[in-house]
Order: C-alpha cells, then structure tokens, then sequence
C-alpha cells in the first residue's frame, strides 16, 4: 500500500472522534473482562470461609472438576454458539442420545472402546450437522430447530433404551470419566502437606512454564510491534496469580489422588479452543458472523459454513460429554443429560457472552461453569437445599447478565 | 412572527473526557423553518436531544425557555407533552402495525383500555390527508418505501399536536421527489403555525427551506443567519472555519487499458417476482479511472454494484464480466475478492461493519487470509496493518483496539475503505462513501480515492450528489429506472445534463 498520511486538504479542526473512548470507557471494559474472575474469587473465598477451608481440600477441588467436566465440555462449544449468535437447546437430549450409543457399542455389541467412542463423536457430529443445516441452509431460528432437537434426541434415547440403562462401561472409559493419572515416578514429601505425586507436580510445573514463556514471548512479540502492552509488574503480577492458582490446585491433586483425566483433557480442549477462537481464521469468522452478519457476508465470509460447522462441532462435543458422563454413572441412562443445556448457556453468559452475539470466550465460559459448579459444590457442603442451590444460581445468572448489560449502558451513554 | 417560541441559553453538556456543546444559545421564531448546520461531531444532534429531554434536565447546563417559560424535561414524553416532538433519522415506526397503529402508539384511542378502532382509522386518515399521504390507514408500514414511513412520522408528530418539530436529516434516506414533497409539506406545516427545525447536510436544501440557519462547529453556537442572500459556500465556511476555494482535491487522471468490462447485465428482484432492477447495464472500467455511477434512489446503482459483486444481492441475475480480457463467473463474494474486486457499501453500520469489534478486526475482516498462514491469524502482523491504515488514512481514534461503533461516520468510513484497500483489489467500487460524513472528511476521502486510481486501480464512484460525480469523476454513466441512459466524459458533463439522463425514461413512480 502506498497511501501516504493525508496532509493536503483543507485543515480540519481536529474533533474528538470518539467521545469518551478514553477514561471511564477503558475502565469499564476492564471491569467487564476481569469481573467474572473477580466474581470467581470472591465466590471461592466466600465458600472457603463458609466451609471452614473444606471447600479447597484436596478432595473437594477434585470432585468439583469431574463433577463438572461434561457441563465445561458442553459449555465450550455453546460459548462458540453464543458467539455467532446462536443457542443450542438440545444438548442435554444430544448427551443422552450419544451415551445410549455409546452404551449400545460398548456394552451390548461389545465394540473395543476406541472405535466405539469414535463412532459416537461422528454420531454426535451427524446431530450437529443435522441441526446446523435447518439453521444455516434452511432458515430457521436455531432457538425452535434446538427446541425440536431437544424432544427428538430425548425421544430417540428412549427409543433406544426404552425404561433401562445399560452398563457397566469398560474400564478405559471409566478412568476417562472418573479415573486418575497413574504415580509413574512415585511421590514426594511435601513437608507438612504430606506425600504427593511427582508426575502431577511436574505436569504442573511444565503447564505453568510453559504458560509463563508463551506469555512472555506474545508480550515481547507485541512490543516489537510496538503495540500497547500492560505495565510490566501488572503483567508479572497478573502471571504470578495465574500461575499461584495453578500450582495450587495441582499440588492439592497431587496430594489427593493425582491429576483427573478429565481435566487433563479439559485442559486440552480449553488451549485448543482458545486458540480457535483467538487466532484461527474461522474463529475469528465466527465472531466476524455474530458481530454483524452481513458485514461477514459482505467481507467474504461464508456465513451459512461457518453456522453449519459450529452445529457439528457442538455435536462432538455433546457425544463426548455424552460418553463422559456415561463412564461416570458407568451407564447409559435414558435421563442422562437433563437440563445440561441450561447449565451450558448459564456457564457461557455468566461467563461474560453477549445475548446478541458476537462477544465471548471460552476461559469466560470456562469460568462460567466454575462458578455454577462451586456453588453447586460450596452450597451442599454446607448442607443447603437444592431449591436454595438452584435459586442462588438463577439469581448469579441473572446478576452476571445485568452486570454486562449495565456497563455496556455506561459505556454506550458516552457517546 | 418575530416572537421566539424556544430561547436555548449557555448550553453545555459534557461527556467523560469530551465537551460536545459549550455554551450554546440559540432563538426559535414562531412559525420559522430553522436549521442546523455544522460538521459531524459539531453537537446537532446532541443540542436536539438536550431539548427534547433525552438527556433529561440535570443532565446539561444551561436554562431552556419554550413558549416563554422555562423548561426542565425529566424525558422525552416531558417535551413531547409540551408540542416539541423529534423525528430522528433512524425512524421509529414497527414495521408490522398499521399506519394507524404506528400514528397512535403510545397515545392509543381507548375508551377504559379498549382501543376505539374506528376513531383510530379515522383520525389517522384526516391526519395523512393533511400530510399528503395517499394510504389506507390500515396497511401496514412495512408495505411502504422510506419516503413515506418519513410522512408517517411527521402524521404522529401532528397527532401529539406538535408546536415544534424537530427533524434530524429528513431527508437522508429519500430520493429527489420524496425530498422535494417532504420540503412542501414542511412550509405547509410552517403555513399552519408549526415550527420546524431541521438538520441537514444537504445545504441546497437548507438554502431552499430554511428562514433562518444557525452554524455549529465543536459544540459551540458559530452563527445565526437569515437564509436570504446566504450560499452553500458561506455556510461551509462557516462550518468549517475557513473559506473552501475547492471542495475537490485537483488530480491529474493516468487512465490506462481497460480492466473490468460488464455486459448485458440483468438483474431480478429477489423479494418482487418479475420485477426488474437493472436492464441490460453495460460499463466499462479503466486502471487509474474514476467512474461514476449517477442515478436517483431506486435506480439500480446498489442493485447493479452488489449485483457483480459475487451476487450479493438479486436473482435472475445475466450477463457477462469481464476482467483484463477474460471472462469471470463471479458466483460468491468470496470468488469477487479472489478476483481483484471490492465493494465497500453505501449502508456503512448495516452491511459495512461489525460495530463492536475494534478497528483492527475491522480492517483485517475481508483479508485475513492475507494474514493467515495454514488458518491461523498472525496477530501482532494485523495489529500492524490496521495501524498503518490508522495512520496512512487518518483514522482519528487513540488506537486500533478502539471499537468501531464509537467512532465518528467519517472515521467508520475510512475503516471501511481500509479493509477493502487492503485485500489489494483492482476494482473498487464506493457505494455512496461520503454519504452522512462531514465536509473535512469528505475531502480526505477524495483524496484517497484519487490515490487508489493513481495507483492503477480503477474506481466506480456512485454517488447521488452531482456536484461530487462532477468534481470527482474521469467520466460518469447515468442510470434510471435500472438502464444506462449515459456516459458523459467530465469535460462534457453539467449537472442539468447529468440530471435529465437520470430521469430519462422513467415511469411515474407509484
């Protein structure tokens, strides 16, 4: 390009392009991105004071990531949903569905397990492509092609699986599920915490070097470029409670009984779609289509694919919800997955998506569903009904979602 | 006569870290037509939204008197009590009520909670036929184009019996005969004793219009002149400060060998079965030409341009393009930018933008395979690209993570124009780029096309002003009623000549 800065023409008075852009804007968005985490503090010391530090022990903190796993796998592929725009009803039924396939290879035609979960993720895919077809090619709002996906996927369950479940599950997908990482290397004493497993801890302080030099290298990458970067000891500051959080959630593991493999696995898919989302040409797009879909259709972009392909992916990720799940009841049940799709779009617009589309990350859905799953968890620690679990998440909904719209308000009366 | 109906003293309103007004006064005379001038960003529509108590009293600093008393609106149903109604650009009508529902919305004829539908339909007749409307009260205003749903609106200003009508470019959206009705009836509604103030860029029409035109520039009051003996020249200088000799940059033209060729084009309603928006339309562009596209709203222009634009817009869609001497088939946007074309849209917020994304995302949106290598984005390189066209366009905004949607109409169009300069198209095609941005930036944006030509690229300019095709163009095509009706080289070309192909073989419109 060899447009050169504009210096003829007639002098115009140099006018505030955009009002407020500056200041309280800034902060405001700020607050928005980071108050989720904020929030996920605030609500994990709150239960730890509550529960007396039982909410941090190590088993507790274990049984919160597999509680949870299926809801953050599920809650990943809504957030990309979300943000092109969309909502997906019909998880909880795809979960069901996927896990009484699952359960039918595995159990009944006594397929090897890896095989039969492939089979069950390409089922998954086929649901998906199934509903993103009616939304992308067809039409029609995602909100009633889900809504009849949810009945029909329930219904096929119970077809399948009439009144039963069907177990037990092979052992590998039990492990999956609910399984631990083996103590290859032993344990080591830890003081007074007590022994804890040295793969585990070295495990975490790979992941954690490794998140410190990505870190460092995006941010040295951005200053050649002379782009604006956080003040150095925010960013070290920023990097050493990341990094404090990690290591002290793998230490109370390594100390109870090693690293989940759901998590290890959630960790993966977490990296992996924040990746998608962030650097990849169709991530982008896809936050391209849920902006404005016509300016992505103007600009090239191939709306009604990348619609189609977020279905499938959402499928995919229901069958391995699904079959996670399935390992962890250790069978396929025909109510499997009820109400999951509530909990998936909670964890997404908790996690700071917008309603309208075109906003949202997966570490914010991420956080989302922690955020449900520590209530869930901190809340029967101390003994409190259900009807009281499910009032005060519909209420953190509800709060979470008020919160963004409020400071998009602010930010939007400086205009 | 010389009574002022509204008295604005030392108004002031700031927003964090910007004064939009500043001590403005301005007097409203009983019974005038009275505009408002001045630059996007120059406070109009913030002053307007002051008086009619959107940003209610407390909100401003400053006293408002309307009909000799002082005002303190807490909303906009305070000064819509009062007789001072706003029409704004964006119109507020629902597009699946009736024209009656929409006239008495808000303000239902009811009798304890039941609307009284004859007294609904009734009114509502008697209050099109004093705006000039033709319509049955019952159809809905979806059936209806842009010009009228605008008399809708000024029919439910005059049902909340309006003393003072606010309306924030009227005629933004409508074409030359719908304006020049609209004009008419607003000197009838002046006729009856209403008041009118009204916010224009199209100063010819301000000029033909107005009693008097009130100046702004950065959120101060400039002046108050009576329209008499007052030009469109005096009023930019005004509004910009300086006397404007030439409002186009001079620019040498290097025309080279032809490069995009369309023949024979046809192109279908997708909504309208049968209907034909353009008929046969054959163009010819050059490298380092700037072409104009002349025609009136409803034309064909965005028809045609979208058209060829990998079919982004119609059905039924014939003829031949036809690129450096070879055939195209141009199936998708996605095969027009691979072939060297762009088409930056005449409805910037609507098609143009995604209005909360920052700058950078903005500018990368049409080319960021460019940017990818195996599908994933270089970050820190876009980060580069969008703050050279920061720069080299003069984006006013403190960085490229800025968003979008703040910025002012000049500014989203650079944006615009950024990312379609940066998939390096051969062709370009500008829907209308100046439309609703200010005179400085239209200058800027001049510039930069003359810029794209002089690189080689060949320009189609559409535009509906033609004191801007005049100033701008190697050589203009007409287009009426969906047909080429001319091609006029610039030396040859005069408004009246230009504005007689533009109609030429049009049937009255309906």
């Amino acid at each position: 390009m060899t447009i050169a800065p504009t210096d003829a023409g007639p002098a115009v008075d140099e006018q505030p392009a955009a009002p407020g852009s500056r200041g309280p804007f800034r902060f405001s968005i700020n607050l928005r991105q980071s108050g989720i985490y904020i929030a996920f503090a605030l609500i994990v010391l709150l239960f730890t004071v509550l529960t007396g530090g039982d909410m941090l022990a190590p088993q507790n903190i274990s049984n919160i990531i597999v509680q949870n796993s299926y809801i953050l796998i599920l809650a990943i592929g809504m957030i990309l949903v979300i943000i092109a725009g969309h909502i997906d009803l019909s998880v909880g039924s795809v979960v069901a569905v996927t896990g009484a396939v699952a359960g039918v290879l595995m159990v009944d035609h006594h397929m090897a397990w890896p095989l039969a979960l492939v089979i069950t993720l390409v089922v998954g895919g086929l649901i998906g492509a199934w509903q993103g077809y009616w939304v992308a090619y067809f039409g029609i709002p995602a909100f009633i092609v889900t809504l009849a996906g949810m009945l029909l996927f329930r219904a096929l369950t119970l077809t399948v699986l009439g009144n039963r479940g069907i177990g037990p599950f092979p052992d590998a997908v039990r492990t999956l599920s609910n399984g631990f990482t083996d103590g290859y290397l032993g344990n080591v004493g830890l003081g007074p915490l007590g022994g804890a497993d040295l793969v585990s801890l070295l495990i975490g302080v790979l992941a954690v070097a490794g998140f410190v030099v990505a870190q460092w290298r995006s941010r040295s990458a951005r200053l050649r470029y002379s782009q604006v970067v956080d003040p150095l000891p925010l960013f070290i500051g920023k990097i050493v409670v990341a990094a404090a959080v990690v290591m002290f959630v793998i230490v109370q593991l390594a100390r109870f009984r090693n690293l989940p493999w759901v998590l290890v696995l959630l960790a993966v898919l977490v990296l992996a779609y924040s990746l998608l989302t962030n650097r990849a040409v169709f991530g982008r797009q896809i936050y391209a289509v849920g902006g404005n879909v016509q300016a992505a259709t103007l600009s090239g972009v191939k709306v009604k694919s990348v619609v189609f392909w977020i279905f499938v992916n959402m499928g995919v990720l229901s069958a391995l919800a699904g079959v996670i799940f399935a390992g962890r009841l250790n069978q396929a049940n025909p109510t499997a997955g009820n109400q999951f799709e509530l909990d998936a779009i909670a964890a997404a617009f908790i996690g700071g998506a917008a309603v309208q589309g075109g906003v949202g990350k997966v570490i914010g859905a991420i956080t989302g569903g922690l955020i449900m799953g520590v209530i869930n968890n901190g809340m029967s620690l101390i003994g409190a009904q259900s009807e009281q679990v499910m009032l005060v998440k519909g209420a953190v909904l509800l709060a979470a979602v008020a919160f963004d719209v409020w400071t998009k308000r602010r930010a939007g009366a400086s205009r | 006569m010389t009574e002022a109906i509204l008295r604005m003293r030392g108004i002031s309103k700031s927003f964090p870290g910007v004064k939009a007004l500043e001590d403005v006064d301005i007097e409203v005379l009983r019974g005038e037509i009275h505009a408002i001038c001045g630059e996007n960003g120059a406070g109009k529509s913030t002053l307007m939204k002051v008086l009619s108590g959107v940003y209610p009293h407390g909100d401003y600093e400053g006293e408002i008197t309307f009909e000799g008393e002082p005002c303190r609106f807490a909303g906009i149903r305070d000064s819509e009590h009062r007789g001072i109604v706003i029409i704004h650009q964006e119109l507020a009508l629902v597009p699946n009520l009736s024209i009656a529902e929409n006239i008495f919305l808000g303000n239902e004829r009811a009798h304890r909670g039941m609307i009284d539908w004859n007294a609904t339909n009734a009114a509502a007749a008697e209050l099109l036929r004093r705006v000039g409307l033709h319509e049955n009260p019952v159809t809905p205003v979806i059936d209806l184009g842009v010009g009228k749903q605008q008399l809708v609106e000024i029919a439910k200003a005059l049902s909340k019996r309006v003393k003072l009508l606010i309306l924030d470019e009227p005629t933004a959206a409508l074409n030359d005969e719908d304006s020049a009705h609209l004009l008419d009836l607003l000197r009838g509604l002046r006729d009856e004793g209403i008041t009118c103030v009204i916010i224009s860029h199209k100063l010819n029409e301000v000029l033909a219009i107005a009693d008097r035109v009130t100046i702004l520039r950065d959120g101060k009051t400039i002046t108050t002149l009576p329209a008499e003996g007052l030009t469109e020249d005096k009023i930019i200088s005004g509004m910009v400060g300086r006397d404007l000799d030439h409002r186009f940059p001079p620019h040498e033209p290097k025309i080279g060998a032809e490069i995009l060729r369309i023949e024979d084009w046809t192109v279908h309603s997708p909504t309208q079965h049968g209907r034909v928006l353009v008929r046969g339309a054959n163009l010819m562009l050059r490298r380092g030409e700037i072409v104009g596209l002349a025609g009136l709203m409803g034309a064909g222009r965005t028809e045609l341009a979208m058209s060829v634009f990998g079919r982004a817009y119609g059905t039924g869609i014939s003829g031949r393009i036809i690129k450096d001497g070879q055939e195209i088939k141009l199936r998708s946007v996605q095969e027009a930018i691979r072939h060297g074309i762009a088409y930056a849209t005449e409805d910037r917020k609507r098609y143009g933008l995604n209005l909360i994304e920052d700058i950078k995302r903005n500018v990368s949106a049409a080319g960021l395979r460019k940017l990818a290598r195996r599908g994933w984005v270089d970050d820190n390189e876009e980060y580069r690209v969008a703050d050279h066209f920061r720069q080299s366009m003069n984006i006013k905004a403190p960085s490229v993570l800025s968003i979008t949607g703040k910025l002012s109409g000049g500014n989203q169009q650079k944006v615009v124009l950024s990312k379609w300069i940066f998939t390096d198209p051969d062709v370009l095609i500008l829907d209308e780029p100046t439309r609703g941005i200010d005179v400085g930036a239209k200058y800027e944006i001049y510039t930069i096309i003359n810029r794209l030509a002089d690189e080689g690229k060949a320009v189609l300019f559409i535009s509906s002003e033609l004191p801007e095709l005049l100033g701008l163009c190697d050589r203009i095509y007409t287009l009426s009623a969906g047909r080429i009706t001319g091609e006029v080289p610039r030396a040859e070309a005069t408004q009246e000549g230009l504005m007689t192909l533009m109609t030429a073989g049009q049937e009255v419109p309906r």
